[in-house]
């Protein structure tokens, strides 16, 4: 069988298998809908402007992504790799190509499941708007911003056991999230807090994904920031990817 | 020449400093049945997983059908077994099938896969809902998916009760008779006798032995005397005898190197004795003998 046609496979079976234990996806799914329903709706200033409205289900939206990427990727592989399944499916003939893009396609639509809630009710219940076309473009901005989280959730699950995984996953997650400005907005950052910021992958997701969604102009730290942030990621996953022969115990 | 279908070239994998393999070399032909024997830690399950390209070695090359088994287009032909407890328990028989099948270009009907090892009316059921020996014949179906031309069986039968066992050993033999080589490790050294024709013993990641089945069985030179006897202490001291050992029901098993000798030697001292039963060494005795392991102490 092809290499796509085998990627397909993987990915299938990967949803199957999480689809079967609903509660894994309920709380990946419900966390940054329930964020939204807590911390934007209730506060009129930001839920009543389109600006801070839209910004806030951006942020969520990356925050959404960015919390399945490194669950997905940090804590499954971890998991896969103390597993005896995995290192069956490694017997295969199937290049490992095919089980990390089907890991990532599985992973992908899980994510934009993640967002679909967030945006539904940020459109009902908050000012924030945007045309169809923007509301794309956003989306793709999501996937291209999300890539340095994918790659950093791989770098975890194969550098660490899963129990270490699931610390590190978290505290990554949260401190990303809050110095990235996906909780609160940068504008309230002290000036030091938000020039420390300009160098996360989170905050220059958000921004990116800001500026597809809103327009504007986008700063050449957006860009060069997430290019270097895909491209640094990317190389120590596949580093470590290589290396990997399942975990070792000593 | 024949095709040899996978081999280890002076081969060394270490895990950390102890090697797990050390030098070994090695040619799996094809048509055989081998049977890989060693305690625990002697480097079988390394072995495989360096044939199966989840390992590459220290040192030295591992070719599989004449290429880099980590290279997944050299895998297409070969059959590997997870592990029982391996199988994602949320999947359906059938899916699992299916999902491995999904993997070769010519591959079995699931139907008759499941069919030929007893799984017919299993494949509405998560794998999770099995008993342990349908989990475990699940796992060797999956190595037979396709039709492969070299099969890797890691402790095949473990779990299994005896009929299950059988049941298992006899689809294993149609397979090989279909064609494919296989190579199996296994606990149950019943089991190496019942199926292999060659077999491999290794200790301490070193091949000690590599021969038919009957002559490393020959090798060992150990024959087993069974009789009654009152005094059955003055037989244990006559020359020859290595060890003796009391059965439940109240007979004595002696080792000898030489079993006719032992008779003679009984005669002549004129120590009384009854029920008189001789038989060569078997595999366990070999592979104890063979491995520096303490004589077998079991009362049967």
């Amino acid at each position: 069988m092809s290499t796509v046609g085998l990627t397909v496979t993987h990915a299938k079976y990967n949803l199957i298998e999480t689809a079967r234990i609903p509660i894994a996806l309920i709380s990946s799914l419900a966390f940054p809908a329930l964020a939204l329903l807590f911390f934007v709706v209730p506060q009129s200033i930001v839920a009543s402007n389109a600006l801070y409205a839209t910004q806030a289900v951006v942020s969520l939206s990356v925050f959404a992504v960015m919390s399945n990427s490194l669950f997905g990727f940090g804590l499954t592989v971890a998991e896969n790799r103390e597993k005896p399944w995995d290192p069956y499916l490694r017997t295969l003939p199937a290049p490992g190509v095919a089980r990390v893009l089907g890991q990532v396609f599985s992973t992908g639509a899980l994510g934009i499941a993640a967002i679909l809630p967030v945006i539904v009710l940020g459109a009902l219940f908050t000012a924030a708007s945007a045309s169809l076309l923007h509301v794309l473009a956003g989306l793709l901005a999501l996937i291209i911003g999300s890539l340095p989280f994918m790659f950093i959730g791989l770098c975890i699950g194969y550098s660490m056991p899963s129990k270490a995984a699931i610390a590190v996953v978290q505290v990554v997650m949260f401190a990303l999230a809050f110095i990235g400005g996906l909780f609160l907005p940068p504008l309230l950052f002290a000036p030091w807090l938000d020039a420390i910021s300009r160098f996360t992958p989170s905050r220059q997701a958000r921004e990116l994904v800001i500026w597809a969604v809103q327009g504007g102009t986008l700063e050449p730290w957006v860009w060069i920031g997430v290019l270097a942030w895909t491209l640094l990621t990317f190389a120590l996953a596949l580093l470590l990817f290589r290396r990997d022969e399942g975990v070792r115990f000593r | 020449m024949i095709m040899t279908l996978a081999s280890l070239l002076d081969v060394t994998r270490r895990f950390g400093e102890a090697p797990a393999l050390d030098h070994v070399t090695l040619d799996i032909e094809p048509g055989t049945l081998v049977g890989l024997l060693g305690p625990n830690g002697a480097g079988k399950s390394t072995l495989l997983s360096l044939v199966a390209g989840l390992r590459r070695p220290t040192s030295g090359t591992v070719t599989l059908f004449g290429g880099d088994p980590r290279d997944h287009r050299n895998r297409r032909a070969l059959g590997v077994t997870p592990q029982e407890s391996a199988l994602p328990p949320t999947l359906r028989v059938g899916e699992v099938i299916d999902y491995v099948g999904a993997h070769f270009d010519q591959r079995m009907p699931t139907a008759e896969l499941a069919a030929e090892f007893g799984l017919g009316d299993l494949l509405r059921k998560q794998t999770g809902a099995l008993s342990g020996g349908q989990r475990r014949r699940l796992s060797v179906a999956l190595a037979f998916v396709r039709r492969p031309r070299l099969v890797l069986l890691d402790e095949p039968t473990t779990g299994l009760d005896v009929d299950g066992r059988r049941a298992l050993w006899d689809a294993v033999r149609r397979q090989h008779e279909a064609g494919a080589t296989l190579v199996l490790t296994s606990h149950h050294l019943e089991e190496i006798e019942a199926l292999a024709e060659r077999v491999i013993v290794l200790a301490s990641g070193r091949i000690i032995a590599d021969d038919t089945l009957e002559s490393v069985v020959g090798r060992v030179g150990v024959s087993q005397v069974r009789l009654r006897s009152a005094e059955s202490d003055r037989i244990a001291s006559l020359p020859g005898v290595t060890h003796a050992e009391r059965n439940d029901d109240g007979s004595v098993t002696f080792s000898a190197r030489d079993a006719d000798e032992l008779v003679v030697a009984l005669v002549h001292a004129g120590v009384p004795f009854t029920d008189l039963a001789i038989r060569g060494a078997t595999l366990e005795e070999a592979f104890l003998s063979l491995t520096d392991g303490p004589i077998l102490e079991r009362a049967s």
